[in-house]
């Protein structure tokens, strides 16, 4: 036994070296995944930051290298092709030689860039060193696969190294939500994914481009893996480009103050993040906050899916506990990368807490996540996870709450107070053959019309931008209708009473109603959550958003109808459901998961984007903010007098102050004689398991034991056993009509 | 001293007491759930969020369902405003969402000025207009 382990060590070195050249395959490597943190500082670094550490200096230095950046996002934004790009849903970024996200464009969608250093890390590790990839100045690398560092599959990024001296001494990288990917649906977010190859290209990082010019074979290759080849393409080349203009940028930075000092940039922007970020984490109050929230579906199924969080701040660390929320599902698509909560985690403090820290990875340097393995926030390798964004933007929201639950009482704030912001994508989705005869497959830009939390002193902006991107468009409705066979025939138009109410409110959503025209074949889907249980609370007493449907009118033309009989058309979701002005048309409501669906021409599909929380007690809002939204057409009479109780005259539209403050005193003495002391209430009210009318996964009271659609499925956390496997609807839908048939046939 | 914690909510450091924010009511230890010292009322979420489509007609009306989703609304026992709305499935255990650290709290606090009221931090300054 001795001699055996004193020969394994001795020999240690190449059996390593056995083992990395005879690997059949290099899976996301665990060591890497793991590391949200900075790499330790190099040799290198040490010695560039020894002769260049004038803080004055580095810092512009960091300038003059984010101007850049800056410039070549604006490249990205401008050049890129894919729908994505021109609404923002992009970013290009500067990282360091060992991979970290040092420098993000001050525009764009932070999360993208702060997951592009996990693939860096896998390049520096697996292909530098190998002789059949190399890494060599003019290389241009790109990723997909969510598993190796992306948000989630429909976006791209581009790498490329930044050599000086024959030395790396950066990396330059561009990201952009390209939208199609080749899944089993089109436009890359695959709700019917029940296999990880049901999601479409599956890019681990790979080398596409040599000395500076993309290669034809690879690129072939690809665009026959898409349902749009030339945008593939067309993208392909503005990412590489953006990457060249950042190290045209850095060259010009080195040449200017020396490559020691834009080393020495890079790294300490890092470190001074961190020491930063540690530093404000100390201001807060030491203790816990616990927040859960419950998604409604998988996008195939409604089910109810918990996430639950308690966040703890001690000291200058915060620890984010997300155990005890759903098991993963092991055929359906709605599953997050832990990397990908991270990163969103990353984009929380980035633009709603500290928008003053420099966007870059050391933010997250400070905090630290605990999962259970696996679980619905920690997917295993082959589990489906390209609707990543079904658990995450609820992982994230939670994490809203239970930061501005610890930053409401800091006297040092660097931004204000929000309730939860509209989290969901409540956009269509789209697919086929244009006007053009091209054949597209993408996502609405509406997707960044989420309603924006309110303040503690102001309400909340509508339709205002994405919890992903502080700094996105909803684009131009009448560019889009010269592209795509369809045209939103209501847009923009807020959706009365859809309001996160409160004392101040939060800022609307907006309705869509799409019909198509003009193409031989031509769809839609949907990819939203939200229809059963509402997506955000509110904050403080505010309450959160309602619940969102697809509403849809079939078996009617209504361009016909606009012809014949314009008079008859109504401008609302609400009007055309319950007037339903057009006979013999169908009229359904259906939640917001709907998978690829051919569209006829002239057939309605309806849905509004989602309102942001409110903050504060509804009865404490100012009387003249009510009727203003009254005015504006935002609520309704129902809502005035129900939610804010306010007394007015309803011709003048004039407040009645003193019968509002009687009327408001009332409500609240109302609230107390109907209201029991907690414990007595939690007598009555808490019950040891779920009621079982609904399927339910995740931790009920002990986060260590997980629900698995049931009631009495109970597991031990990251232990469920068998796995959660869903069956298709279709079958259940089958297997439940040929039950009524066989009883029905019995009873005759 | 008066920590605010939340709009509704304070802590003063030297009873180490949770009170109303609205009218002073003393609600309990800060060192308890302050969930504890107030009142509790469960709604029907569709008496909040009430449906924007005729709920004879169809499924989903924009009210969440009641079989999923419940609300309950916390007040203060003497004022009755609002102090926190929790959306729970029926049954499911409230949270204990603020749970600090008195001690720290209170060293923390020994070395700063009382606040008058909450510090909402740095307004909104519209960068001027450039076209």
């Amino acid at each position: 036994m001795g001699d055996d382990m004193d020969i394994g060590g001795a020999s240690s070195s190449a059996v390593e070296d056995f083992l990395k050249e005879t690997s059949l395959y290099l899976a996301p490597d665990p060591e890497i995944m793991e590391n949200h943190g900075l790499e330790p500082r190099t040799a290198y670094e040490d010695q560039c930051i020894a002769k260049a550490n004038d803080p004055v200096r580095l810092e512009i230095v960091r300038e003059r290298i984010l101007a850049g950046v800056n410039e070549s996002f604006e490249m990205l934004e401008n050049m890129g092709a894919a729908p994505g790009a021109k609404w923002g849903d992009c970013v290009s970024a500067v990282y360091t030689a060992s991979g970290d996200l040092s420098l993000a464009s001050s525009g764009g969608v932070v999360i993208f860039c702060n997951l592009v250093q996990y693939p860096i890390k896998f390049i520096n590790k697996y292909w530098a060193g190998d002789a059949t990839v190399g890494i060599k100045e003019g290389d241009v690398f790109i990723v997909n696969d969510a598993r190796y560092g992306q948000a989630h599959n429909t976006d791209q990024s581009m790498m490329m190294p930044v050599f000086h001296d024959g030395r790396i001494v950066a990396w330059a990288g561009a990201t952009v939500h390209e939208g199609e990917n080749g899944a089993i649906e089109p436009g890359g977010m695959p709700s019917l994914a029940e296999q990880i190859w049901d999601e479409g290209l599956k890019m681990s990082p790979f080398k596409v481009a040599e000395n500076y010019k993309l290669r034809r074979d690879l690129v072939t290759f690809l665009q026959n893996s898409v349902r749009e080849p030339k945008l593939q393409y067309a993208d392909m080349k503005v990412k590489m480009y953006v990457c060249r203009r950042i190290e045209t940028r850095i060259h010009e930075a080195i040449a200017e103050y020396g490559v020691e000092a834009v080393v020495a940039a890079l790294r300490m922007n890092l470190e001074d993040t961190d020491a930063e970020v540690r530093r404000r984490l100390s201001e807060w109050p030491d203790g816990t906050t616990r927040h859960a929230w419950w998604t409604d579906g998988t996008l195939r199924e409604n089910v109810q899916i918990k996430i639950n969080l308690a966040l703890t701040k001690k000291g200058d660390e915060l620890t984010f506990d997300y155990r005890g929320s759903s098991p993963e599902f092991t055929n359906r698509s709605n599953n997050s990368l832990d990397i990908t909560v991270k990163g969103m985690l990353a984009q929380l403090f980035l633009t709603f807490i500290w928008p003053d820290i420099p966007r870059n990875q050391g933010v997250l340097a400070p905090m630290k996540f605990v999962f259970d393995n696996p679980s619905v926030l920690k997917p295993a390798f082959g589990t489906p996870n390209a609707q990543s964004m079904m658990t995450v933007f609820t992982a994230w929201s939670a994490g809203q709450v239970c930061a501005m639950k610890f930053l409401y009482s800091n006297p040092k704030k660097y931004t204000r107070v929000l309730a939860p912001w509209f989290n969901m994508i409540n956009t269509f989705l789209f697919g086929g053959l244009t006007q053009h005869g091209e054949m597209v497959g993408n996502v609405c830009a509406d997707i960044n019309g989420m309603g924006g939390g309110a303040l503690a002193d102001r309400d909340g902006e509508h339709g205002c931008a994405p919890i992903f991107a502080t700094m996105s468009d909803i684009g131009e409705q009448e560019f889009i209708e010269e592209e795509m066979p369809f045209i939103q025939i209501v847009s923009k138009k807020m959706m009365r009473d859809n309001q996160g109410f409160g004392r101040q409110r939060g800022g609307m959503g907006y309705q869509m109603v799409l019909a198509m025209r003009d193409s031989p074949a031509f769809g839609f889907m949907l990819t939203a959550m939200g229809a059963k249980f509402p997506n955000i609370p509110g904050l403080f007493g505010g309450y959160g958003c309602p619940t969102y449907p697809l509403s849809r009118v079939s078996g009617v033309d209504v361009f016909d109808i606009l012809v014949k009989d314009p008079g008859s058309f109504r401008y609302s979701i609400e009007e055309l459901m319950n007037e339903r002005p057009f006979k013999g048309a169908k009229y359904t409501t259906h939640p917001m998961t709907l998978g690829y669906t051919l569209a006829k021409r002239g057939e309605l599909y309806m849905i509004s984007q989602g309102t942001g929380g409110g903050f504060g007690d509804p009865l404490d809002r100012k009387p003249e903010d009510v009727i203003r939204d009254l005015d504006e057409d935002l609520i309704s009479h129902d809502v005035a007098w129900r939610i804010y109780r306010v007394v007015y005259d309803r011709d003048t539209l004039h407040v009645d102050t003193e019968a509002t403050e009687e009327a408001r005193e009332a409500m609240r003495r109302e609230r107390i004689a109907k209201s029991k002391p907690f414990d007595a209430f939690c007598e009555g009210w808490v019950k040891d398991k779920p009621s079982g009318k609904v399927p339910y996964y995740g931790s009920w009271d002990d986060r260590s034991m997980v629900h698995a659609g049931s009631p009495d499925a109970l597991h031990p956390a990251g232990q469920v056993n068998p796995p959660v496997i869903m069956p298709h609807p279709l079958q259940v839908k089958i297997d439940r009509l040929e039950a009524e048939l066989a009883a029905a046939r019995k009873k005759a | 001293m008066k920590v605010f914690i939340t709009s509704m909510l304070t802590i003063d450091l030297d009873s180490e007491r949770w009170e109303c924010a609205s009218c002073g009511h003393d609600i309990g230890s800060a060192r308890d759930n302050y969930k504890k010292g107030l009142l509790v009322r469960e709604r029907e979420p569709s008496e909040i969020h009430a449906p924007i489509l005729d709920a004879k007609e169809y499924e989903f009306t924009f009210a969440p369902d009641p079989d999923w989703c419940r609300i309950l609304e916390y007040c203060c026992p003497n004022c009755g405003h609002l102090a926190e709305v929790e959306y729970l499935p029926p049954g499911h255990p409230p949270a204990h969402d603020i749970e600090l650290d008195i001690d720290a709290l209170k060293a923390q606090w020994a070395k700063r000025e009382p606040l008058e009221k909450p510090a909402l931090g740095p307004d909104f300054v519209a960068p001027p207009h450039s076209h």
